[in-house]
């Protein structure tokens, strides 16, 4: 297994933290900018939501594109292509968080949680320096959430 | 229970061409699974580009509180896309074998039937009906 990288975004769609351990297709084979790739994950991953909500077969009623708050509709939680699987997790405050693994990578919805309870929560929320919404980039975080990843055999 | 809800074909250009429900618990209006197959045929190729290595083609199985959309795209561009209960076994093996041999056997071989059109073949339907059927009687699920 192989962990790619990882992307932080708050509720308003701007990019926290991002950081890869492993990107064979570089930023500029994709997207171009790393600016253009976080808008474009940001895009991809808000509108899989929406569609998931839409598409919910035990859910009457629905319209389609209509505003979602968080945790009321039926929403993703990964995909899987033929040489990458995206997991996603969003926060009841609104932060998603967004893990690129390789396709052979099980359920990581566990370690999402514990990585946003216990090192996001712990390192950067309650560091008094920080102020909530804006980019981070705390040494004690990236330690830890580098030590979580390589403990998990990624 | 493991069950298939429904099966869509959207065709290389983004545009639904065809839509069946098995199971109908909820339902979408016409006009918004339209709208729901071109959005996947561009979250599709976005994914492609997301891609962090090389030689992806696309979104294979999203998998969703309430569902499992399993993704197949054929090598000429035409998508076939079932949405089944969570964790359902076998969904890969009956998209690539058996859907994807009707759509050729019926729909293909059905000389009045235009490519990259909406399909309207009964032979398709039935067959297509009866193998969804056996599926759900193995599983212990009666229309």
């Amino acid at each position: 297994m192989v962990a790619y990288n990882i992307y932080f975004f708050n509720r308003q769609g701007t990019c926290l933290y991002y950081y890869e351990w492993h990107r064979p297709k570089s930023v500029r084979q994709g997207a171009g900018t790393s600016a253009d790739d976080q808008k474009m994950m940001f895009g991809l991953f808000f509108s899989l939501k929406t569609f998931a909500a839409a598409m919910d077969p035990r859910q009457d009623n629905k319209s389609l594109g209509a505003p979602l708050r968080i945790g009321e509709a039926c929403t993703f939680h990964s995909f899987c292509t033929n040489n990458y699987k995206l997991h996603f997790l969003e926060s009841p405050s609104g932060l998603k968080i967004v893990l690129n693994t390789g396709p052979d990578a099980g359920d990581l919805r566990d370690h999402l949680n514990y990585i946003y309870g216990a090192i996001y929560v712990e390192c950067v929320l309650k560091n008094p320096a920080y102020t909530p919404g804006r980019p981070f980039s705390c040494e004690l975080f990236t330690a830890r959430l580098h030590h979580y990843i390589r403990s998990l055999g990624l | 229970m493991p069950a298939i809800y429904a099966l869509y074909v959207i065709n290389k250009s983004g545009g639904l061409i065809f839509n069946k429900e098995f199971v109908t618990i909820a339902s979408n209006s016409l006009n918004d699974t339209l709208r729901l197959a071109s959005i996947w045929h561009s979250l599709h190729a976005i994914a492609v580009q997301l891609a962090p290595a090389p030689g992806c083609t696309g979104i294979e199985l999203l998998r969703a509180d309430t569902f499992d959309l399993h993704c197949f795209q054929t090598l000429t561009g035409t998508k076939f896309l079932v949405v089944a209960e969570p964790d359902t076994p076998d969904v890969e093996a009956l998209l690539r074998e058996t859907v994807y041999d009707l759509y050729a056997d019926y729909v293909l071989k059905n000389p009045f039937y235009e490519v990259e059109m909406p399909i309207r073949c009964e032979l398709f339907d039935q067959n297509l009906f009866n193998t969804i059927a056996a599926v759900h009687r193995r599983w212990g699920l009666v229309h």
